[in-house]
């Protein structure tokens, strides 16, 4: 694929194809902080409908590839297409026809801290659909404030009065409020208590089968690798160095990989996870 | 082109449905949400099998739509049961804002509130005040816990960082007094005088005062900000939980910068401002510039020089005073750093202003005219 990433201007139906089946495709990325290459020559495919985790360690630029994607971190090199737009030489204009497609969480929650949740859902309704009413405005952010998990007491509430999970699912609820196709997740389920991770994760995959999403998830988090994703991309190297499935990833002899799913944790996590499925059979043969 | 999805009224089987079609989304029922509401027919059943797609905003629309008018949704494909079932899950009335009063209440409540947050603030100011006089002095009996290295990075950004700018603008003043005193003071041929009034009013007034404001606008500030912001992200807590005192570590270093470095700079503002009237006297009065500067020494008593001298670190100390305690009176936001900071250098200036007044006053009962 790569003699596509230097021609994207002429027409391309095998190209186009694969972009449709593939909402986002890396080419080549290469990002530089002076002297330092977080990455090199990065190549990377996002298939439409599936949730994509990504992991590494500290330090390996999950973030940075995320930003690069969302048009925040202008890369050195490399090409970055988005529902078969190069959004790394678009303009900002044509790039609006890309970020309403589109829904990111970031770490933090980043929400706007003058406006209560429920005017934080509102801002990217308002910015793309100006034609909508105000009533209707409420409605739909009440509705998606409550589909987060959110109590809905929580609408009128300004971010300063919520706690770090709240303001997770509040963050949730502004990246959905588009009704995007695409959602890009930073660390998600990081400061969460167990319980709250595991019903983030849930509502994760209940949304994505649901409103037919692709995910892009960054996280730390070993359930959630193995409870929802269905794809891992494993960054290293400056590079993407495996994508596959957990067992798939387990097969390559990358000493990083082998020692993140060897780990204790990892262990514990795959017990859950088995232990999880084996009661779930129990129950549906029971029935 | 965009596409709206549409309505349409028919009786089919003694029911009147109303039928949906095309895009339930998002970009697409802009128009259908308006007139779903202005419809006032009774409707039994809504069917929505020519819909093409549908998310959950259409799925809301369908489901609002519905139990309004008590109606049965028909046609639904699985995704979209799916979609409408989650979202009535989530159904909700509860208000977007917080609940606000009458405007009658409201002023009141808000006046009242203000009057006693005055009161409260000025006693929580001259308690601050005290707290840093005690740690001082807590620091005097104890020499090892002074910070010397953070006192000197903030005289550093005090002073030095601001010797251009108050320069330029002490420069550009004693210009103006000179060449404006001048003016008049040809009048009635005393334009020898102009001498007197720049060397006067720069080291007994306007020197520091100005540099008041300026060090109020660069430094009071920037106190302000810079410990809002950390009160924000924690920092300050996380220094108390180590065991560090804020209040040594942060306060009292700027304290002591902004009370150390506003009488050099006061001093320094009133040089270069009579080096400015010296330059328009050599141009526009023909006294020649060293003449100047000479006369300078014979005309301006020592004690102008000592009024300034102790009005400056009186201002410094308001000023850093006002930045520090509204920096770590924030809470809650990132606005709250931009209005404390506001409420900072308003303050500190304020206060400088009508303390001025005062030292005039007194500097007069006491006979240094």
């Amino acid at each position: 694929m790569s003699e596509h990433a230097t021609d994207l201007d002429g027409p391309d139906l095998e190209w186009d194809c694969y972009c449709s089946e593939h909402p986002i495709v890396i080419r080549g990325l290469t990002n530089r902080f002076g002297d330092f290459a977080v990455h090199e020559d990065l190549d990377l495919d996002v298939r439409r409908g599936e949730i994509l985790g990504v992991v590494g360690g500290s330090g390996t630029g999950k973030s940075v590839l995320m930003r690069s994607i969302i048009g925040l971190q202008f890369p050195d090199e490399g090409c970055i297409t988005v529902f078969g737009k190069d959004i790394t030489g678009a303009e900002p204009d044509e790039q609006i026809g890309v970020r309403n497609r589109w829904g990111v969480l970031f770490q933090g929650g980043a929400l706007f801290s003058t406006l209560t949740v429920a005017e934080n859902v509102q801002v990217p309704l308002k910015q793309y659909y100006p034609e909508l009413s105000q009533k209707l405005l409420n409605e739909i952010s009440r509705y998606k404030t409550v589909l987060t998990g959110l109590p809905e007491d929580a609408c009128s509430k300004y971010p300063s009065e919520l706690s770090g999970g709240m303001k997770k699912r509040a963050g949730l609820a502004r990246a959905l409020a588009l009704d995007p196709e695409l959602l890009f997740l930073d660390e998600p389920t990081a400061g969460l208590d167990p319980i709250g991770a595991a019903k983030f994760d849930e509502l994760l995959r209940e949304l994505t089968d649901t409103l037919g999403l692709t995910v892009f998830l960054i996280t730390h988090d070993l359930d959630t690798l193995y409870a929802i994703c269905d794809r891992i991309a494993v960054l290293a190297d400056k590079k993407v160095v495996a994508v596959g499935t957990i067992p798939e990833l387990l097969a390559t002899d990358h000493p990083w990989i082998q020692e993140y799913f060897n780990g204790p944790r990892s262990r514990a996590a795959a017990q859950t996870h088995e232990a999880g499925k084996a009661l779930d059979k129990q129950a549906a043969e029971g029935s | 082109m965009r596409e709206w999805a549409e309505y349409s009224l028919e009786e089919r089987e003694g029911r009147v449905t109303v039928s949906l079609t095309g895009p339930l989304t998002v970009s697409g029922i802009g128009r259908l949400d308006p007139a779903l509401r202005g419809l006032d027919d009774a409707v039994q059943a809504v069917d929505i099998a020519g819909a093409t797609h549908i998310d959950t905003v259409g799925a809301w629309i369908v489901h609002r739509f519905a139990e309004d008018k008590g109606a049965e949704i028909t046609g639904a494909s699985e995704a979209a049961q799916v979609l409408i079932h989650a979202v009535a899950q989530s159904a909700s009335r509860a208000p977007i804002t917080p609940p606000r009063g009458y405007v009658f209440g409201r002023v009141t409540e808000s006046v009242g509130r203000k009057v006693f947050e005055m009161a409260g603030g000025i006693r929580r100011y001259i308690g601050f005040l005290g707290a840093i006089v005690v740690t001082f002095f807590g620091i005097i009996r104890h020499p090892s816990r002074f910070r010397v290295r953070a006192l000197v990075r903030q005289m550093e950004m005090v002073g030095v960082n601001a010797l251009p700018i108050i320069g330029l603008m002490s420069f550009l003043i004693g210009i103006v007094i000179a060449q404006q005193g001048a003016v008049q003071l040809q009048q009635f041929g005393a334009e020898a005088f102009t001498v007197n009034l720049v060397g006067r009013i720069t080291l007994r007034e306007l020197g520091v005062l100005m540099t008041a404001i300026m060090v109020a606008g660069r430094s009071g500030s920037a106190f302000a900000a810079q410990l809002g912001t950390m009160k924000l992200t924690e920092e300050v807590d996380a220094m108390r939980t180590i065991g560090v005192s804020p209040m040594e570590a942060l306060i009292i270093p700027r304290i002591l910068a902004a009370v150390l470095m506003m009488p050099l700079l006061g001093f320094y503002a009133s040089v270069v401002a009579i080096i400015g009237g010296a330059v328009i006297g050599d141009a526009m009065l023909g006294i020649p510039f060293l003449t100047f500067l000479a006369r300078v020494q014979e005309v301006v008593p020592t004690q102008d020089f000592w009024v300034g001298m102790i009005k400056a670190p009186v201002f410094g100390l308001i000023i850093a005073l006002s930045g520090c305690y509204q920096g770590l009176q924030v809470r809650g936001n990132a606005e709250e750093v931009g209005s404390r900071t506001t409420m900072a250098v308003v303050q500190a200036i304020f206060l400088v202003i009508v303390l001025d007044a005062f030292f005039a006053v007194f500097f007069s009962s006491i006979g240094w005219i």
